[in-house]
Parts: C-alpha cells; sequence; structure tokens
C-alpha cells in the first residue's frame, strides 16, 4: 500500500491540477462544440439542431472580414514584434551602462491593461486631438494621420498599439537567449575574424531557435485571443473594418442572441489553435525526449 | 488532502469577502450602467425612494457601451443560475428572456394589477412591459425617450440666415451652405448604435410612417431591397459627406459639444442629448434648437425599463414588488425624467416643471399616438430582437463608413435581415 | 620597417577607435527612438492627467501643463465628495484586486510548482500527453468559455464573489505556471534529485528542500506573469462579481466608459494610471529578475 502510494505519488499530486483541467479547459470547450449544433439564442439550448450554425457562420461575409483582418494582423504582428525584439535585444546586449533603465522602459507595456493602452493611444491616434494635430500645430500643416479612421488602414493602428504592448516581452525573451549563450563561441568566431554582424546572423541567431519557438507560440496566442485591445481602440471600426474573430465571437453570444452562432466561430478558433500548438508541441516534445 | 486546502483558503477568501445584507422591506440587486452624471443623479432619486419603502439597494453598476459590458455580465448572472433582482432590459428583448424561462413567475403582476397601470401608462408602452404573451407585466417603465431629434446651434443658424428644416432637401441645401461657411454641417459618432439613430431618422422622413412600420418593425423584403430604401441610403450618403474627419469612434456626448461650441451646427440624437445643453447652462429655444427630424408627424420612441427575473425567497420578491412600485411612482417619474431629458412613461404626471423640449415631446406623442406616428425605435432595441437589430446595424455602418453603393447597400440588408431570421 | 608597421597599425586603431564611438552613438540614438516610442503613451496619459479640462480642450497632446494639479488624480481616487452622489472612485475597488490577486497569484504559483516538479523529476508514462493537455489551456479564448464557467460557478455558489475570482484565476493560471516551472525544472539536473533520494528523501521533502530553494528565478517570472494578467482582467472580472465586490478594472471601465455627461479625460488619465501603478511597480522593481528568470531556463521550452 505504502509502496502503492509512493510509486503514483506524482500522479496523484498532480491530479487536482488535471482533473480541473479536464473540466473548465476540456470540457467547456466540448459544451462550445455542442452548443455549435444546437439552435441557441439568447440562452444556451441543448436541443439537437445539426450543422446550420456552422453553414450560417461560413455565410455570413462579417465573419469573412474577421477572418480577413486577423490574418493581416497576426502577419504583421508577429513580423514586427519579432524584428523590433530581436534588434531591441541585440542592441541591449552591447554591455551598455543604462541596459536596467531602458530594458524597464521597452517592457513596461506589458503591465498596463488594454483599458489603458486604448485609452491612451485613441487619444495619440485621433486626427483632430493627437498626433495630427500636434504635427499641424509645429507648423507641418500638410501632415496627415488618420489611419485610425480610415477604414482601410484601422487594422493597422490595431497592430501598432500591439506591437508597442507587446514586443518588450519578446525583447526579454531574446534577452534571455543571448546572455545564455556561452561567450565563448562568440570569442572564437571574433578571432576566427568574423564580423560582428556576421556573428549575430551566422551563429548566435540559428542558436536561438527555441526562443523564436516560444516567442511566436506567444504571440501567436496573444493574437488570437485579441480582443481587448480592439474593442478600445477601434471597437471593430470604421464600419467593422477592423473586426477580429474574438470580437465577432463575443458581438454574438452576448449581444446578438446568436449563441450557437457565437459557439460555431470559438469551434473555428479553437480548431486554429490546435492546428499552430499541436505541431509545434510535438516537435519540441520529441526534441526535448531524444536530448533527456 | 490538496482539493481540500484549495476549498479551505477558497471558503476563508469567501467569508472576508461577503456581507451579509439582510432587512426587511425586502432587498433588490440592481444591474444598470447608469453610472454618471444626469444619469446617476436620476437613478439616486430611485435609490432613495427604494430606501424610504425600507428596502435594501445593492447596486450594480456596469458601465461601457450603452450597456453592451452590462449584457455579458448578464448573461453569466443567469446562467449561472443567479439572476439579479431586476436589470435594465427594454423592448421586445424583454419578450427573448420570458421566452428563456427566466422571468416567469411575474411577481410584479400583482403590483401593477393592484396599482392599476393599465389605466397609467398608453397600451403602446405597456404592451412592452408584459410577458406569456402579452397578457402579464414583468418589467416596469421609468421613461420615453424620443429618438428622432434634431440638435442645432440657434446662433450659427442665425448668423447663416437659416431656420430649421423641415424637409430632408431643406436640411442638405443648409448643410451645403455652412459647409461651404467653413461649418461643419453634422456633427457625429461613427459608433455602429450612432449611425443606426439616424438612419432610422433618415428612414422615418424619407419613406415615411407607413415604410418605417413596413420595413422596421415588420421586415418586410420588398420594403427592405426595395427603391425607397434606396433613397434612404442616398441621404445617408450625403449626410456622411456633411461630417468631419474625426467622426468614427467618437462618442455621441462629444459631437454634441461640437454643436454647442459652434464648430457643428447639426446633430442627431436622442433627447438625453439635452442633458449635455443645460449642463452647460445653455436654453432650448434661446441658444440651441430642440425639434423633430423631417417626419410626418413620426415620433420614434425608446422606452427604458427594468425587467424582473424569477426569484425564490421572500425578501427578494417582496424587493422586487417595492422597487417596482418606486420605478411607477409619481414623484419618482417626474424628478427621474427631469434629470434625465426623457419625459415620463406614466400619463399622468404634470409637465409644467419640465422644459420646453419635453412639453414638446410630450404634445408630439399624443398627436403621433392618435395619427399612427408613434414608432419603435430599432436603433435602441425597441422594434427588433437582437439578432434582427445587430444584422441591420451592421449593414447600416458598413455602408455609412465606406463607398458602398445605395442598391448593394439595401441589397445586402434584405440579405443579413434574412440571413439573421 | 618597423616603425613604418607601428605607425600604420595605429593608424587602423584610430579610425576604428572613431568608428566604435559612431557606432556607440548610433547605438544609442536607435535605442533612444525605441524609448521614445514606448513612453509617448505614459508620457501623454501623466501630462493630461495633470491638466484641467480647459488646457485640454485648447492646447494639443504634447503642451505640458502650465501648473501641475492633481486634482483629478484626488477625483480619481477618492472621488469629489457627496456632491456627485452616484459617481465611482477607485479606492474600494483596488482593495477588492488585491484580495483576489494575492491568493490566486499564490495557489496557482504553487500548484504550477508541483505540477511542474512532478511531471520532469518523477517522469511516468504519459506524462507528456498531460503536459500537453495542460497547454492547451493557455490558448483558450476566454470569451468562449464564459458561460459554462458561469454555470459551474453558480452550482458551487460562488458565481458571485471574490473567491469565484480566485478559483477562475487559479484555473486558467494553472496552465502557465505549470508550463514555466516545467521548463525550469527540466534544466535542472536529475543527479541533485537522485542524490536526495539516496539520502532518503522523499517526494515532498525532496519539493520543499531541493527545489524550492533554487526556484526563485523561475517563481518570480510565474509571479510576474500571474499578477499582471489577473490585475489587469477585465472579462472575467466583470462577469463574476458585482458592485462593491468589483476588481478595479471594472471600476475603471465604469469610470472611462460611461457616455454620458461632459468627458473628463485628465481623471480618465488619472485613473487608468492609479489603476496600472501596481503592475508597473512590479515591472520595475523585479524587472531584473525577471530578465534572469527568463534566461534560467523558461525559454528553453
Amino acid at each position: 500500500m505504502l509502496y502503492w502510494l509512493q510509486r503514483n505519488l506524482p500522479k496523484i499530486v498532480i491530479s487536482p491540477s488535471f482533473a480541473v483541467i479536464i473540466w473548465f479547459v476540456y470540457g467547456f470547450v466540448l459544451w462550445t462544440f455542442y452548443v455549435s449544433f444546437t439552435k441557441s439564442k439568447m440562452l444556451p439550448r441543448y436541443e439537437f439542431w445539426g450543422i446550420d450554425q456552422h453553414f450560417r457562420l461560413w455565410s455570413n461575409p462579417r465573419w469573412f472580414n474577421a477572418v480577413e483582418n486577423l490574418l493581416i494582423f497576426t502577419i504583421l504582428f508577429v513580423l514586427v514584434c519579432l524584428l523590433i525584439g530581436i534588434i531591441l535585444s541585440i542592441l541591449l546586449d552591447q554591455k551598455i551602462r543604462t541596459e536596467g533603465f531602458l530594458r524597464t522602459i521597452y517592457l513596461y507595456p506589458m503591465a498596463l491593461s488594454f483599458i489603458v493602452t486604448g485609452t491612451a493611444w485613441k487619444w495619440i491616434l485621433n486626427p483632430t486631438m493627437g498626433l495630427e494635430k500636434l504635427l499641424n500645430d509645429w507648423g507641418f500643416t500638410e501632415f496627415t494621420f488618420d489611419w485610425l479612421v480610415n477604414r482601410d488602414m484601422s487594422i493597422y493602428t490595431i497592430v501598432i498599439a500591439a506591437v508597442w504592448q507587446s514586443s518588450g516581452f519578446v525583447m526579454a525573451l531574446f534577452l534571455a537567449g543571448l546572455r545564455s549563450i556561452d561567450d565563448e563561441i562568440v570569442k572564437a568566431a571574433k578571432i576566427d575574424g568574423a564580423s560582428l554582424y556576421s556573428i549575430y546572423l551566422t551563429i548566435i541567431l540559428p542558436m536561438m531557435r527555441p526562443v523564436f519557438m516560444s516567442s511566436i507560440v506567444i504571440l501567436l496566442h496573444i493574437s488570437i485571443k485579441s480582443y481587448d485591445l480592439v474593442v478600445a481602440l477601434t471597437a471593430g471600426g470604421p464600419g467593422i473594418s477592423s473586426d477580429m474573430p474574438a470580437v465577432f465571437m463575443t458581438q454574438m453570444a452576448f449581444h446578438r442572441s446568436e449563441i450557437g452562432l457565437a459557439s460555431a466561430s470559438a469551434v473555428m478558433m479553437f480548431l486554429t489553435v490546435l492546428a499552430i500548438i499541436v505541431p509545434y508541441l510535438y516537435s519540441e516534445l520529441r526534441r526535448q525526449d531524444a536530448n533527456s | 488532502m490538496l482539493v481540500k486546502l484549495e476549498k479551505l483558503i477558497i471558503g476563508f477568501i469567501f467569508a472576508f469577502s461577503t456581507v451579509s445584507t439582510a432587512m426587511a422591506g425586502g432587498e433588490a440587486e440592481v444591474l444598470h450602467w447608469w453610472t454618471s452624471g444626469g444619469e446617476a443623479k436620476a437613478l439616486q432619486v430611485l435609490k432613495d425612494d427604494f430606501a424610504k419603502k425600507g428596502g435594501t439597494w445593492k447596486d450594480m453598476p456596469v458601465a461601457g457601451g450603452g450597456g453592451d459590458a452590462a449584457n455579458v455580465t448578464l448573461k453569466s448572472r443567469i446562467v449561472a443560475g443567479d439572476p439579479p433582482t431586476a436589470s435594465q432590459i427594454k423592448g421586445p428583448t424583454i419578450q427573448e428572456y420570458d421566452e428563456e424561462g427566466v422571468v416567469a413567475p411575474y411577481h410584479i403582476h400583482a403590483v401593477a394589477k393592484a396599482e392599476n397601470w393599465d389605466s397609467l401608462l398608453s397600451s403602446q408602452v405597456s404592451n412592452h412591459m408584459k410577458c406569456d404573451g402579452f397578457t402579464k407585466y414583468c418589467a416596469a417603465p421609468v421613461n420615453i425617450h424620443r429618438i428622432d431629434w434634431f440638435w442645432a446651434n440657434k446662433k450659427v443658424l442665425d448668423s447663416h440666415g437659416l431656420k430649421m428644416p423641415t424637409s430632408w432637401d431643406e436640411f442638405n441645401a443648409a448643410a451645403s451652405k455652412l459647409q461651404s461657411a467653413g461649418i461643419i454641417p453634422f456633427a457625429h459618432g461613427g459608433q455602429p448604435w450612432q449611425d443606426a439613430t439616424v438612419f432610422e431618422a433618415v428612414l422615418l422622413g424619407i419613406g415615411g410612417n407607413e415604410f418605417y412600420h413596413k420595413a422596421i418593425v415588420e421586415l418586410d423584403m420588398n420594403a427592405l431591397s426595395g427603391p425607397t430604401m434606396v433613397k434612404v441610403f442616398d441621404q445617408m450618403r450625403k449626410l456622411q459627406g456633411f461630417t468631419d474627419k474625426g467622426m468614427p469612434g467618437r462618442d455621441w456626448n462629444v459631437a454634441t459639444a461640437m454643436v454647442m461650441n459652434g464648430k457643428a451646427a447639426f446633430q442627431i440624437m436622442g433627447d438625453w442629448a439635452k442633458g449635455e445643453f443645460s449642463n452647460a447652462g445653455l436654453k432650448p429655444g434661446v441658444d440651441y434648437y430642440c425639434l423633430p427630424t423631417p417626419s410626418d408627424h413620426g415620433y420614434l420612441y425608446n422606452v427604458d425599463s427594468f425587467i424582473f427575473y424569477g426569484m425564490k425567497g421572500k425578501s427578494k420578491i417582496d424587493g422586487q414588488k417595492a422597487l417596482a412600485s418606486s420605478i411607477m411612482g409619481k414623484n419618482f417619474q417626474k424628478i427621474f425624467n427631469i434629470y434625465k431629458g426623457s419625459i415620463p412613461a406614466r400619463l399622468d404626471v404634470p409637465m409644467d416643471e419640465f422644459d420646453m423640449c419635453a412639453k414638446g415631446s410630450a404634445s408630439d406623442l399624443k398627436y403621433s399616438a392618435m395619427t399612427g406616428g408613434l414608432l419603435p425605435s430599432f436603433a435602441h432595441g425597441m422594434a427588433l430582437r437582437n439578432a434582427q437589430k445587430g444584422a441591420m446595424q451592421d449593414v447600416i455602418t458598413e455602408h455609412f463608413n465606406s463607398n458602398m453603393s445605395s442598391h448593394e447597400a439595401a441589397r445586402r440588408l434584405a440579405d443579413a435581415i434574412q440571413a439573421s431570421l | 620597417m618597423q616603425t613604418l608597421d607601428f605607425q600604420k597599425m595605429e593608424n587602423i586603431e584610430r579610425s576604428s577607435a572613431r568608428k566604435r564611438i559612431f557606432y556607440r552613438w548610433l547605438l544609442f540614438i536607435i535605442l533612444g527612438i525605441f524609448a521614445l516610442y514606448y513612453l509617448a503613451p505614459l508620457y501623454v496619459m501623466i501630462i493630461t492627467s495633470l491638466k484641467t479640462m480647459e488646457e485640454i480642450r485648447q492646447g494639443n497632446l504634447m503642451t505640458l501643463p502650465r501648473e501641475i494639479i492633481f486634482d483629478s488624480w484626488i477625483t480619481a481616487w477618492s472621488g469629489r465628495g457627496g456632491i456627485d452622489a452616484g459617481n465611482v472612485f477607485l479606492r474600494p475597488f483596488f482593495w477588492n484586486s488585491l484580495k483576489m490577486v494575492v491568493p490566486a497569484v499564490a495557489i496557482s504559483t504553487f500548484f504550477g510548482a508541483l505540477n511542474g516538479y512532478a511531471l520532469t523529476k518523477w517522469r511516468f508514462k504519459g506524462d507528456n500527453i498531460i503536459f500537453l493537455l495542460f497547454l492547451f489551456g493557455c490558448f483558450i479564448p476566454y470569451q468562449a468559455i464564459l458561460l459554462p464557467m458561469s454555470r459551474t460557478l453558480g452550482f458551487l455558489g460562488i458565481s458571485n464573489s471574490i473567491s469565484g475570482l480566485v478559483l477562475v484565476h487559479t484555473v486558467y493560471g494553472l496552465s502557465f505556471t505549470t508550463l514555466f516551472f516545467r521548463n525550469y525544472y527540466i534544466s535542472i539536473p536529475d543527479e541533485m534529485i537522485k542524490a536526495a533520494r539516496i539520502d532518503g528523501a522523499g517526494f515532498f521533502k525532496i519539493f520543499f528542500k531541493v527545489l524550492i530553494p533554487i526556484s526563485a528565478p523561475i517563481a518570480v517570472v510565474t509571479v510576474i506573469w500571474q499578477f499582471t494578467n489577473i490585475w489587469n482582467d477585465f472579462l472575467f472580472g466583470s462577469s463574476f462579481s458585482f458592485g462593491e465586490a468589483a476588481p478595479i478594472q471594472v471600476a475603471l471601465n465604469n469610470m472611462v466608459l460611461t457616455s454620458t455627461s461632459v468627458k473628463e479625460y485628465n481623471v480618465d488619465m488619472a485613473a487608468a494610471f492609479i489603476a496600472g501603478i501596481p503592475t508597473l511597480l512590479v515591472y520595475i522593481l523585479a524587472g531584473k529578475y525577471f530578465i534572469r528568470g527568463l534566461t534560467a531556463g523558461s525559454v528553453k521550452g
């Protein structure tokens, strides 16, 4: 008995958390999956209806628009965050004295909530109050910056604010990665006559594969979940030009009495997450197993 | 053991975070989004009145998006099986909630019968308040807002020799003149609900009362995609040309401020806009105009109301009854509506203490009710259920914020409604 | 010959020194420009909160306040007293948030550490699958599970309380905390555990005596992450707690997003800033350890 207990103690220790996850994550995902096959409107109903909600979803122009926006947003957001994060981390890694101070500046936006971020950026990007007015006041009367109110550009303002909030975190991840690289490798390359530029490009960055992977996964999860920032900054507008799937889903579920339709869109989001995460994790876990 | 520990900790926190509030006279937990300015003051009147009846008021404010945030809160409370005593719900949504079975039994119906609400309210208003196939009271109205208002800066109009327009063509002419004089003719905030507010006023004016009823209330497909609807969208496009660049996403009260300080001339907004003018010390008829948008004696109404959910426990039911009775109180309806800018839902409240806009609204209401022009506002959730309202709003806001053609917009309007049914 | 060579070298050295100074400057200019990008919103927020409404209407977003007035900060924190009945201010909600954040962070971090330990140092069949199942929890869009969550909380009888919020945040935090600790512990050599086992230490003794003492770096990362997320949450806060029990973000929302009456941008900005102070402090004070903690292992996932 005691032996059994000792053998199974790790499993027993994990089981409460595991049970909680099974219920609160998988139970709820299944619930959503089921509800997407019902006729639920105002509140969830449980009589089976069929696949109609999914057809309705994919014939809804607003949904297509939201998916397209998510694609644009995700690609730009991930690339720009990586680019800025890498550049900043490399620059900060040049043994400069003000590093601690600058790092805090780059990192602090992570600390702020979406209401705060939205309030501040809305103010800056507004053409009649913010940046445009500032530069006009300074004498650049021709200067216009109306992305926030321009339906073709509004999605990019969300990218600007989102990059502002998350790129510091990517910087931190890469800085941490750079710090864990053995100095000897760099020294050896220097002795061989390689320039700093090529050392970073050909030796160090390829070594940072895991950092790339974690950053990308973190950024992807932020972008798929992105709801708060959109609501605070543009509320999906002008029109529905900066709509996103999470905004669509919330609207349908809570303001439109379309819980069935909302669940169908949630299912699509779960599937997207699965499609991205599972292959990555699988390869990572295999790699780790091979290492250990 | 660990689960127990978790529970213990949770229980420990729970013990510290709850304060018991049981008192005689019943208790009411009220979900609302009236958290500032005149609305907060108006609600305070209700709180005081309820307290006088011996009730305990538990405030549950969730502001944001004209009730959007509160909607999320409300649904999660209902699904949790723990709805608030009352919440701010209006229009057909009342019946939608009833159909989900969360409203019955209708505890306040007894109060309504005892106080004879049927005789105190117009039949149009009282119908909105009834559940169970429009037979039993389940909600109590606090006010009647008119939506189709033109708010205009008198000085700006006077200095350009303009009068308040009585037709949309007159408005267009006046607006063009103001625009060439460097004034923003039309102050607007480009948020979907504001776009819809303008749209329904235009539709009422250009289509007429009967068309409004056919298209918006009956959702007649021919009306929705027909030539009249195209004309309505044409006028929307013209209005878009009269706005300024800062329009998208702007809050309505910022647009009102533009009219107040003379940067802009007109705004279309419900009568809560009046609060902004009177806060700034401006007088109707002297500093600004409050007149209905051009239409054939149409009147678009929005009745704010509180819905009462199915409850167990004497104290809660007592609270519901006391609250319903407070809401319908004569004195409360008067003071509340003076603060709020609307007119009382009760017909027998004397109007002498109200301003001229409210008096005008009250007399127009009576006339429109007789001539068939008294119509529910769709933009403010009085005409349609949420799914149809939302679908319609999507198309309107897409059209107004893009260069979509009027024909295309009318076609999409019908399609969207069809898909949402 | 030799002197010539020497001179040449000196030249090279001098030019490369010049080059180095140039690059140094370039480096600081680039870093400075980025610093401006990151600081601009904070700057705008702070100066706007110190202006009067009159100044806000007249000036633009960069103009400095004529005199520094803390009135809007006081209004945001403790209201204006009795005149504006019904107005929201932040003070009472601040404590609500603390009461929610502290236990939620503590519980989720503790269980994350325990799970990470069990998953890496006591490997068993299927542990990777279990870890994978945990991870998916990080990616759930929370709006999608709000309704079943309410149902569950209602069933447990904690649907309108801080305890409910603590539970919700603990549950969805578990995925992250487990991830962090697992990736940290996996880089700790198994020999340490083996040695302790030979000395006769059991599961919990090893955890508390061997692993906990060396977990400080990753604990800092986890605590910062959890603290920020929970403090900044609005969705769960507004759905599962109400009125006087609401956390600060709900109160902030009620202040900033109401759409009637004249918008007081200075008070809004002050309130937004006050609501962000605790998380800002955490980042500023613990930022150094944050990078250290990331370096120490979590990145390697």
